[in-house]
């Protein structure tokens, strides 16, 4: 008798403990993780980009009208004022950008750190870790297996190498297919390669958001706008034609179209959601 | 006393709802994997996979492929299996990967000099016949695919091959009241991931070992491995003239060369074009000779018919650019070999066929 009223005391002083430690975990439980926006657009110099239906100019005169574009925005760091910056788990910062669907456009990171952020760096394209990874480190938008012939298709399944960036269309400078129509092709990928160094195309890109601060609480959710100009693929750092180009994939001079592509971003502003 | 017992009971149940709750609170609730070889807990499932015995041939190097990642189960063979030889796999059902990889030609096509898929299309390239799949670094003759569990989307998506497209063969499978149960038993549930149909597939490309040929057991001085005078003669000339590049028990050592094909009719750039290097135009990965003597043709655009052609290249083939200079020696293209001396070296080829791997049930179509 003595020995369980001794046990029952016991068991109750742990039922006691149990609930103050989980008395004492509960105010940082109740305050909800907070997230931060990236919000591409994708223009062509000052006009939205529009598949299908625009024709736009480039700088070497060339009319032509996009089809599809499609980029991979991948191992995400958000730069705070103090110059430290919060890395965005490997296993949530791969995203597929593409023009046919607005919803991928916008990203947004959860479970971010509070603070103040000057700057966001990403990677264009998909590490050489992750290119080489198991298959079942290849979920969501790096998963292979997608429809290699449609617009979603940024897998070279002969090379086991995923596509960066992927601009289609059409333009009276390429040359003439079967149906009469003139089609140009940027499919860009190469991230160094495995055992045998090859290319590297893979291209680190910061955005800084020059005097704005990004204030990063449970309670303001700020979006940071990223815009992306098609026209610096062709007018970038090295004037690419779509005539003497309208092909560009598995060839040496993708790494000028990268190089291009590398300066396509710009800071547009913050949108901040503010609840309470 | 029961009285007081119930109590204790009570409490201790209470007491285990807290902590209970305590840890689910904030975080996901994670189901545990179900672990191989042990039942789950989740009725009705009962899930119990078998380890296959995998083993390496004791006169091989070790294997390259990551069997970690990756653990064989005599169920996920068997699916791997039952998917390799199913015509599904192709867009109009009617090409299988055993379509083009046939066993009595260790696995490549015979009768086909380049690659023949579905519509009767034809490829650019000759077929490789598989064998020995744990141990290469690299797959195809560019070397363009360095992971087995990536391999099969190739031949998957190729218009030329399959003409698949890989979401809508992954949705026909999961469709497919054959498949359910493979999956079910291989991996514990019906689903069917990207990875697990890719897995499966290697789980029984990696079984596919051939170590039993003739030489083989001369190597391994067991019974059976007799090599005649002809042969051995034929053994001694390969490793004079021929094992720097058909290297060791795999009879290559995985890198690409030039061997001095004529590019008159053939242009293919092999390795330039992976990796865009230079000095990697017109190279092919040095091919495995195990049971070569069934995979006629031969060459990456099966230009020669005969072991015959193949030796009479070796030695008649005139100067290209990126000749390899261990075929370049005293100044001149080619390997110095008598008539006799060919005939040889074929002698020892044909010791490489593995009789046993050809008619090897557990590789033939299931049922
Ligand atoms: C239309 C014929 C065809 C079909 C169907 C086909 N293959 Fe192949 N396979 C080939 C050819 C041709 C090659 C060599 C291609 C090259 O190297 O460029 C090859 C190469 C391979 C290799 C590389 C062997 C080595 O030593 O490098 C593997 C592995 C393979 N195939 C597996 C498969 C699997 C698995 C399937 C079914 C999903 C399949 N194949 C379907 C024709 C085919
Ligand atoms: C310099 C390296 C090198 C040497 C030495 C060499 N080979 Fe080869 N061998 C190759 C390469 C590379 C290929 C594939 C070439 C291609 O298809 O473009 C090949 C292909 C072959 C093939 C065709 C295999 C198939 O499945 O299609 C046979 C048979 C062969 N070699 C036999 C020999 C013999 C016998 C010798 C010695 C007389 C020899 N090789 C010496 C590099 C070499």
């Amino acid at each position: 008798m003595r020995r369980l009223f001794l046990s029952l005391s016991l068991l109750t002083a742990a039922l006691l403990a149990g609930f103050l430690a989980c008395n004492t975990n509960d105010p940082e439980a109740a305050r909800p993780p907070a997230k931060f926006g990236l919000d591409f657009s994708n223009v062509v110099g000052t006009q939205p980009l529009q598949l299908g239906t625009v024709a736009y100019k480039n700088a070497s005169g060339e009319s032509f009208t996009p089809t599809n574009f499609n980029y991979f925005v991948s191992n995400i760091r958000l730069i705070r004022t103090d110059g430290s910056a919060y890395v965005v788990p490997q296993d949530s910062s791969y995203f597929l950008i593409r023009q046919t669907d607005p919803a991928t456009q916008k990203i947004t990171l959860n479970n971010v750190p509070e603070g103040s952020y000057k700057a966001v760096s990403f990677v264009l394209g998909v590490d050489s870790l992750r290119s080489t990874a198991d298959i079942s480190k290849r979920t969501g938008a790096l998963d292979p297996a997608v429809d290699h012939t449609g617009a979603n298709g940024m897998y070279w399944s002969w090379n086991s190498g995923y596509i960066f960036m992927k601009l289609e269309g059409t333009s009276p400078s390429a040359p003439r297919d079967a149906t009469g129509r003139g089609n140009f092709r940027y499919h860009i990928g190469y991230f160094g390669g495995r055992d045998t160094k090859t290319i590297n195309n893979l291209k680190t890109i910061t955005v800084s958001f020059g005097a704005d601060v990004a204030q990063v609480d449970p309670f303001r959710q700020p979006a940071v706008q990223i815009q992306a100009d098609v026209l610096t693929i062709f007018d970038g750092t090295t004037p690419i034609s779509i005539k003497a180009y309208p092909e560009v994939m598995i060839s040496p001079f993708s790494a000028t179209v990268a190089k291009n592509y590398a300066g396509m971003f710009s800071y547009k502003g913050l949108k901040t959601a503010v609840t309470d | 006393m029961k009285q007081l017992q119930l109590i204790g009971f009570l409490l201790s149940a209470a007491l285990f709802g807290v902590v209970a709750s305590c840890q689910s609170g904030g975080s996901e609730v994670v189901t545990p994997a179900p672990v191989p070889g042990k039942p789950d807990m989740k009725p009705p499932v009962v899930y119990q996979t078998t380890p296959y015995p995998w083993k390496k041939p004791t006169n091989f190097p070790d294997p390259v492929y990551n069997f970690a990642n990756n653990p064989l189960t005599l169920e996920g063979v068997a699916l791997g299996r039952t998917l390799f030889y199913d015509d599904m796999l192709s867009v109009n059902g009617t090409v299988s990967c055993a379509f083009c990889h046939q066993q009595p030609a260790a696995f490549a096509h015979p009768d086909h000099a380049l690659s023949h898929g579905v519509n009767d299309k034809i490829g650019t390239r000759n077929n490789l016949g598989l064998q020995n799949l744990a141990f290469y670094k690299n797959f195809f003759w560019d070397g363009g695919v360095a992971d087995l569990d990536l391999l099969p989307i190739a031949p998957i998506e190729n218009p030329v091959e399959m003409a698949h497209s890989m979401p809508n063969l992954l949705n026909a499978v999961r469709q497919s009241a054959k498949y359910r149960p493979l999956f079910q038993s291989a991996f514990g549930s019906d689903s069917v991931t990207t990875a697990r149909f890719l897995k499966s597939l290697s789980q029984f490309m990696l079984t596919m070992v051939s170590a039993n040929s003739r030489y083989d057991k001369h190597a391994r001085k067991e019974a059976g491995g007799q090599l005649t005078s002809d042969e051995l003669a034929g053994l001694n000339l390969f490793q004079q003239k021929c094992s720097s590049c058909h290297a060791g028990e795999l009879f290559t050592d995985q890198s690409f060369r030039n061997n001095g094909l004529s590019r008159v009719l053939n242009q293919d750039v092999g390795r330039y074009g992976i990796t865009l290097r230079t000095e990697d135009k017109f190279k092919f990965k040095v091919p495995s000779l195990r049971n070569v003597a069934r995979t006629p043709p031969y060459m990456h655009d099966g230009r020669f018919w005969t072991l015959n052609d193949v030796l009479n290249h070796y030695t008649t083939m005139q100067e290209v650019p990126e000749l390899d200079p261990v075929l370049r020696q005293n100044g001149k293209p080619g390997v110095l070999l008598t008539d006799p001396e060919k005939q040889q070296i074929i002698a020892f080829l044909n010791t490489l066929t593995d009789t046993a791997y050809i008619a090897d049930r557990q590789f033939s179509a299931p049922n």
